[in-house]
């Protein structure tokens, strides 16, 4: 059941995005940043958790997640050390994605040349 | 004196107003297939979330890893798969074909880090790959943490707990 909905709810966000993309005058940029906008408000309401719980491994795919986890580490951050925890948990469950984003990419770019 | 010269009169020849003008670009302009692009994003978008979840599903199956954990070795080895197709080349035409499919989930974030590097690598290692390495990600990261801190406070200060 999580797989159909992993499927459903990535490939409507994937949708949406294409459909902003093809209507308006918006980037890739302009609408990647705006999701993570969006996750991060959607979590203030702790409404992205419960899409988490109903979907499983796809709400965490597309970037809306990446807003989700940002303010989500910091919260959990503030229960404990009030609000220079706000600070101090921005980055603790973002850090796996970016950390590997980063070597990977700094890795692969060593290795390999240009294709253009 | 080229000012007004063009001001006094057209010199160009033809007298093309802006409705004019407006008219022939519409007619040249190409006409994206919204509807075929928009089911290609979501099966596409879908096929990511569905690998996503069956690599959660299978680690934890044959593994006896938390689910949490699963999630965090899922998303490395999505990062890893996008980051090599980037640098082999393959997986810029397929952002070509599936555009926002590729582009919204955490492929596309992997993506632009890698090109962005690989196409400045000339340039050196700082003000090439260093420089440019967050060309196109950093305003993810900057308007997510902005918007994250600015939440957050509210919520904070509401006195909401998660």
């Amino acid at each position: 059941m999580l797989l159909l909905n992993s499927f459903i709810f990535c490939g409507i966000v994937c949708m949406i995005a294409q459909i902003i993309l093809d209507n308006t005058k918006l980037t890739p940029g302009h609408i990647t940043s705006s999701f993570v906008v969006l996750g991060a408000f959607l979590d203030s309401f702790s409404l992205y958790d419960k899409i988490i719980k109903i979907v499983g491994g796809g709400a965490l795919l597309p970037i809306t997640s990446f807003g989700h986890s940002l303010i989500h580490g910091a919260l959990a951050k503030a229960n404990e050390y009030g609000i220079i925890g706000i600070l101090m948990g921005m980055f603790d469950l973002t850090a796996t994605g970016i950390t590997a984003a980063i070597i990977f990419s700094f890795i692969f770019t060593l290795v390999f040349k240009s294709q253009n | 004196m080229y000012e007004k010269e063009i001001k006094g009169k057209n010199n160009t020849g033809d007298n093309m107003t802006k409705e004019k003008y407006e008219k022939v670009a519409k007619k040249h302009e190409v006409k994206i297939p919204k509807t075929k692009n928009a089911i290609i994003a979501f099966l596409s978008g879908g096929v990511i979330g569905l690998l996503g979840e069956g690599i959660i599903e299978l680690l934890c199956l044959f593994t006896h890893i938390s689910r949490n954990s699963a999630s965090s070795i899922m998303i490395v080895i999505i990062i890893f798969i996008a980051s090599l197709g980037t640098a082999l080349g393959f997986f810029d035409k397929l952002v070509t074909k599936f555009k926002c499919g590729l582009l919204i989930p955490i492929t596309g974030f992997a993506h632009s880090m890698t090109s962005a590097a690989i196409d400045y690598k000339n340039e050196g290692p700082i003000y090439g790959i260093g420089a440019n390495i967050f060309k196109l990600a950093g305003s993810v990261i900057l308007y997510g943490i902005v918007a994250a801190w600015i939440f957050g406070m509210i919520r904070y200060l509401l006195g909401g707990n998660i």
